[in-house]
């Protein structure tokens, strides 16, 4: 009895002051509210971190298991487009930090430009992958779908192909090998490429969303926890560039 | 006076522009020492090189890009929780396959 009517005469007290609309009732107030928000954001990110860190695992045993395998199959990656796509991948990174900081300056042109550029760059990472993929299939490099020993035993035997690239010959069991190379880089990159399908669907409703001046009121929280988002999958790819492309390349 | 700091702590932080330009400029700069490193004739530390580099990349985008040098204590501690228990996770596993006496069955 007595507790209820405490209750019924705090409510007011607490209940009607002036707070921003976004404010939900739950939290005491918006810092509070960011700071529960950018907390789970974390959260979820930490449970990426661990699914893709199982994938790493995996490529580092196979890798030490088949290491002069994985050194041969590495070297069918082009180093040029890898670097080229890390450049664009770190200079969108870039434009969705500035786009968090247009945001908090309520900048609302700036930040739908930076939103615009975001997703050209996550477009244009896609369009080098898919080359790069292309290239995978025309080889008959893609295990489980597209796979011909033949092609590594026997570069020649495809005159088209080898006048493009001149592969050298691989010794059969080695050429078996590469297949647990080439399934791994299809999972993690094809992983980390669907992140980054997700995040450019996400960056097309948010274009919209900042046009209309949803972002640039004092309510950050959603552009701040997708660029939390979009710099975690560009962390994934600055590991995935050396590992792929790079660690066995002087050889 | 502890109110006081706890508001100072939870007072959002704008990183300004000027350092997002040095660190994307910095990562751009060190993905083009990554590669030139990958070229050089170093042995073992070709691969010690390429993961240094790309730790430190890492680090700068999750301080500055993700805002964690400027974050509440709690975000701070759940990174570094992450982070200490992924690492133990692969440690733990690599471990495993170090320690077995592969081939001896």
């Amino acid at each position: 009895m007595s507790d209820s009517t405490v209750v019924a005469h705090a409510a007011p007290e607490h209940g009607h002051e002036e707070h921003p609309a976004y404010l939900r009732h739950h939290f005491e107030n918006t810092a509070q509210q960011a700071d529960a928000a950018g907390f789970a954001m974390w959260l979820f990110l930490l449970t990426e971190v661990m699914f893709f860190g199982g994938l790493f695992t995996a490529y580092l045993i196979y890798r030490n298991w088949y290491y002069p395998a994985f050194v041969e199959a590495s070297h069918q990656l082009n180093v040029v487009w890898g670097t080229l796509n890390t450049a664009v991948l770190i200079t969108s990174s870039f434009t969705m930090a500035m786009g968090v900081w247009c945001a908090e300056m309520r900048k609302q042109s700036g930040l739908v430009l930076c939103l615009i550029l975001t997703f050209i760059l996550g477009l244009g990472f896609l369009g080098i992958k898919t080359v790069e993929y292309k290239e995978k299939i025309e080889k008959h490099h893609v295990p489980g779908f597209h796979y011909s020993l033949k092609s590594f035993v026997d570069p020649q035997s495809d005159p088209e192909i080898y006048k493009e690239y001149h592969d050298k010959p691989l010794a059969l069991d080695m050429a078996r090998h590469t297949e647990v190379y080439f399934s791994l880089y299809f999972v993690m990159t094809g992983m980390h490429a669907l992140h980054m399908i997700i995040g450019i669907a996400i960056l097309g409703f948010m274009i919209f969303r900042a046009r209309a001046g949803a972002y640039t009121a004092g309510h950050v929280t959603f552009v701040e926890n997708f660029g939390l988002y979009w710099h975690f999958v560009d962390i994934v790819w600055i590991f995935l560039f050396p590992l792929l492309y790079l660690i066995s390349r002087h050889q | 006076m502890t109110d006081q700091r706890e508001m100072e702590e939870s007072q959002h932080h704008v990183v300004s522009p000027l350092i997002y330009i040095i660190v994307g400029s910095s990562l751009l700069v060190l993905t083009g020492v990554t590669v030139w490193a990958s070229f050089q004739e170093w042995g073992n530390f070709n691969a010690v090189a390429a993961l240094a580099i790309a730790v430190v990349k890492a680090m700068i985008v999750v301080l500055f890009f993700m805002h964690v040098k400027y974050s509440s204590k709690l975000t701070k501690l759940t990174v570094f929780c992450g982070l200490f228990t992924f690492l133990t996770l692969v440690g733990m596993t690599l471990a495993d396959y170090i320690s077995r006496a592969w081939g001896s069955w």
